[in-house]
């Protein structure tokens, strides 16, 4: 009784959901309806039993896709409106495109029939007395350990691939040389002045942080600047970013 | 479950990923060590491979038989060979980093599993490790725009391709059921009975893998990707992604659909006569000397792809044959467009060759060897590898075949016998720059096999056999 209607509250707001996230015509709204939608979808999965999948799209989903997302819309600003307006130009082809699939979808299901093996696959049984998520890992860690590893090492490639693609070494670069910063001494950047009493301290003169007001960030600010930053790179992250305004 | 079976893969990655970890953590330039390092996985692989127990491992998705030990050793020769090559001109066309090395040893490793795929879960995985590593070395010099727009272009037309593939697998397993090998095999053991779904599926898995070895009319790629990538990147394109690509095509076909011949035998026979046509016609008017050789590759994928349909196990020898003697003869014509260098910078055009014999009369040497062997004249290896791929034609019964493929041998010898031609009776050009020791090693190791190998076929004949009687066993 209870499962059912979680199953009807989570169906309705999942179908609502994904219905608003194609006709909302504000793009942040359209991916947080994205976001209902994924947790709505996890409900389901909980109901029918799957809680790993319903563990994966959360945490997949909901947690990096989505967020990822949301920053692209808002970062690109796209002009989503814009993108619409050809509809009805392309509508009568799109129309064309999606009878002709409607009707090989028609077709297939038509033809249906079950491979002599798939009957097998298809109801494989999950193992008696054993957590699906524990099914899972037997399967993924266990029978296709070899192709799991495959994997993996093909995500190595493109990472190595994409920094021999795209990673350049800057001369300009800040570097933080952490033996350096370590290895700093009070010495080495502060002096003691001796001032005796009384004595007025503008005719000694010390050195004071300017007030200045903040100056505008200039886009090929890191060539002189980074140059010089890298040069005293020994006095650190800090120190360094705080040169200019002593200058 | 018997993990051992996968010892030289296993060994290979962590190689790679320990020369990973020496490249990074060394401060100063260590691309040579690497490199070096490289080779010596190369070569204990190499041992390994030849070296470990046979059998199917993995629960059924890894092969160990003398097919896949024999692709493997000419994947690692190929890979070696290239490495060689690449060592003096990275240095020189300053983009010598490293990761070279390493992608090619990972590629390596993805042609590895490839040659040992019994499942097409496993073959996938293994042509994406290949495939996404070979993007990354044909944009390798990436100041250069047309070395940028080979990686871009290979990267878009393959990922058409493993789409393309990756439907057909699906589709099989739709319809079969299953994606092990053996199992394949015996769903589709009834001919008359299969259903069309799988045939399509047969359909779109042939043509994602005639992509990889460019065959007409999935070759639009290779010349561009030829003449844009990095002279030795593109050797690597011509020897072992070929070899690895075509052994896993050899293995799909005879194996798992090795019932169904009747379905797929007219499509390899299409392939094959186009690609034997068009790589004879169109690279007669090339200029540059890589886009010639690709136009070649795929004239010479055309003639290996004989042995396929032919369906026998001869036919299959044949084309491992092939398969070894077009590697090492097509190293050989890669070591001398490598030295074609002048004032420091790379030449490509079959002009540039003009007079070589007067300025340097060993590489010209070198590249005629290469030359006459790709046209197929007899004595050196290049005939002895058609004559193998006819005959096993001729014998199957597919004299079309074999008359197409003599005639466009003759068509093909015209162009390879232009480059001799300007070499030797053409005025001398400007003197090419001194070339390395390392590419002399590979020129001269390429041309002496090409050279001797009718004194001493049975080593390599003898294994191809061994390899083709183990896929038909």
């Amino acid at each position: 009784m209870i499962a059912t209607i979680a199953f009807y509250v989570f169906a309705v707001v999942l179908l609502v959901a994904a219905a608003m996230v194609v006709s909302s015509r504000n793009p942040v709204h359209s991916v947080l309806f994205l976001i209902l939608a994924f947790f709505n979808a996890a409900g389901l999965f909980l109901i029918a039993g799957a809680e790993f999948l319903a563990m994966i799209l959360m945490i997949v989903y909901v947690g990096a896709v989505a967020v990822l997302f949301l920053f692209v819309v808002m970062m690109l600003d796209v002009n989503f409106a814009e993108l619409r307006s050809g509809f009805q130009r392309y509508l009568p082809i799109g129309a064309t495109i999606g009878a002709v699939l409607f009707i090989e979808l028609v077709l297939v299901v038509g033809g249906w029939s079950i491979g002599p093996l798939s009957e097998g696959a298809r109801f494989a049984p999950t193992p008696a007395n054993v957590h699906n998520t524990a099914a899972l890992g037997r399967l993924i860690y266990t029978d296709y350990v070899f192709l799991f590893q495959a994997a993996g090492l093909v995500l190595l490639v493109a990472m190595i691939g994409a920094i021999v693609l795209t990673l350049r070494e800057r001369k300009s670069s800040r570097h933080q040389i952490i033996r350096l910063q370590n290895s700093r001494t009070v010495a080495e950047t502060l002096e003691m002045v001796p001032v005796s009493l009384g004595a007025n301290i503008n005719t000694l003169g010390i050195y004071r942080p300017k007030v200045t007001e903040p100056e505008e960030v200039l886009a090929d600010e890191s060539d002189s600047e980074a140059l010089l930053g890298h040069h005293g790179g020994g006095s650190g992250g800090a120190g360094a970013h705080h040169a200019p305004e002593v200058r | 479950m018997n993990w051992a079976l996968a010892i030289p893969e296993i060994v290979l990655s962590v190689c790679g990923m320990g020369i990973l970890i020496v490249g990074v953590l060394r401060r100063q330039d260590s691309t040579f060590l690497c490199s070096m390092l490289t080779l010596g996985a190369f070569l204990l692989a190499a041992i390994l491979s030849v070296s470990t127990v046979q059998g199917i491992g993995y629960h059924g998705q890894f092969v160990i038989d003398p097919f896949s030990g024999f692709v493997k050793l000419l994947i690692i020769a190929g890979a070696a060979l290239c490495l060689i090559l690449a060592l003096d001109y990275n240095r020189k066309q300053r983009i010598s980093r490293f990761e070279f090395p390493v992608l090619m040893l990972f590629s390596v490793v993805g042609m590895m599993v490839m040659a040992s795929a019994s499942n097409l879960m496993t073959l996938y995985l293994g042509l994406e490790l290949q495939s996404l590593a070979l993007y990354v070395l044909a944009a390798f010099a990436r100041d250069d725009v047309r070395s940028s727009e080979a990686g871009l272009k290979y990267f878009v037309l393959s990922a058409l391709a493993t789409g393309l593939l990756l439907y057909g697998i699906s589709l099989v397993y739709g319809f079969a059921g299953t994606m092990d090998f053996a199992q394949i095999a015996r769903a589709a053991s009834d001919p008359v009975h299969v259903s069309p779904g799988l045939v399509v599926g047969i359909v779109f898995v042939l043509v994602g893998l005639a992509f990889k070895i460019s065959a007409v009319p999935f070759h639009m790629w290779t010349p561009d990707v030829y003449e844009g990538a990095p002279t030795p990147v593109t050797l690597f394109f011509g020897t072992s992604p070929k070899v690895a690509a075509i052994a896993v095509m050899v293995r799909v076909m005879v194996h798992p659909f090795g019932h169904l011949t009747d379905q797929w035998h007219t499509l390899i026979v299409i392939v094959s006569i186009a690609s034997m046509i068009w790589g004879a016609v169109a690279a007669i008017g090339q200029a540059n000397i890589k886009r010639m050789m690709a136009f070649s590759a795929i004239g010479h994928m055309g003639y290996a792809l004989i042995g396929l349909a032919a369906g026998t196990a001869v036919g299959i020898r044949g084309l491992l044959v092939y398969m070894v003697i077009y590697v090492f003869m097509t190293a050989g014509a890669f070591a001398c467009i490598t030295a074609m260098r002048r004032n420091g910078r790379s030449v490509e055009m079959i002009s540039d060759l003009n007079g070589l014999a007067r300025n340097d009369p060993a590489l010209a040497g070198a590249m005629a060897v290469a030359m006459f062997s790709l046209a197929g004249i007899p004595i050196l290896s290049g005939f002895f590898a058609k004559l193998y791929i006819f005959l096993a034609a001729v014998q199957a019964g597919m004299w079309t075949l074999a008359i197409i493929g003599v005639l466009t041998s003759v068509v093909g010898a015209f162009y390879y016998l232009r480059v001799i031609k300007v070499m030797y009776f053409d005025a001398p050009a400007e003197q090419f720059d001194a070339r390395s020791p390392s590419l002399t090693f590979v020129a001269a190791v390429t041309t002496l096999f090409t050279t001797f190998f009718f004194l001493f076929p049975a080593p390599v004949v003898g294994a191809a056999q061994a390899a083709a009687q183990a896929l038909f066993g």
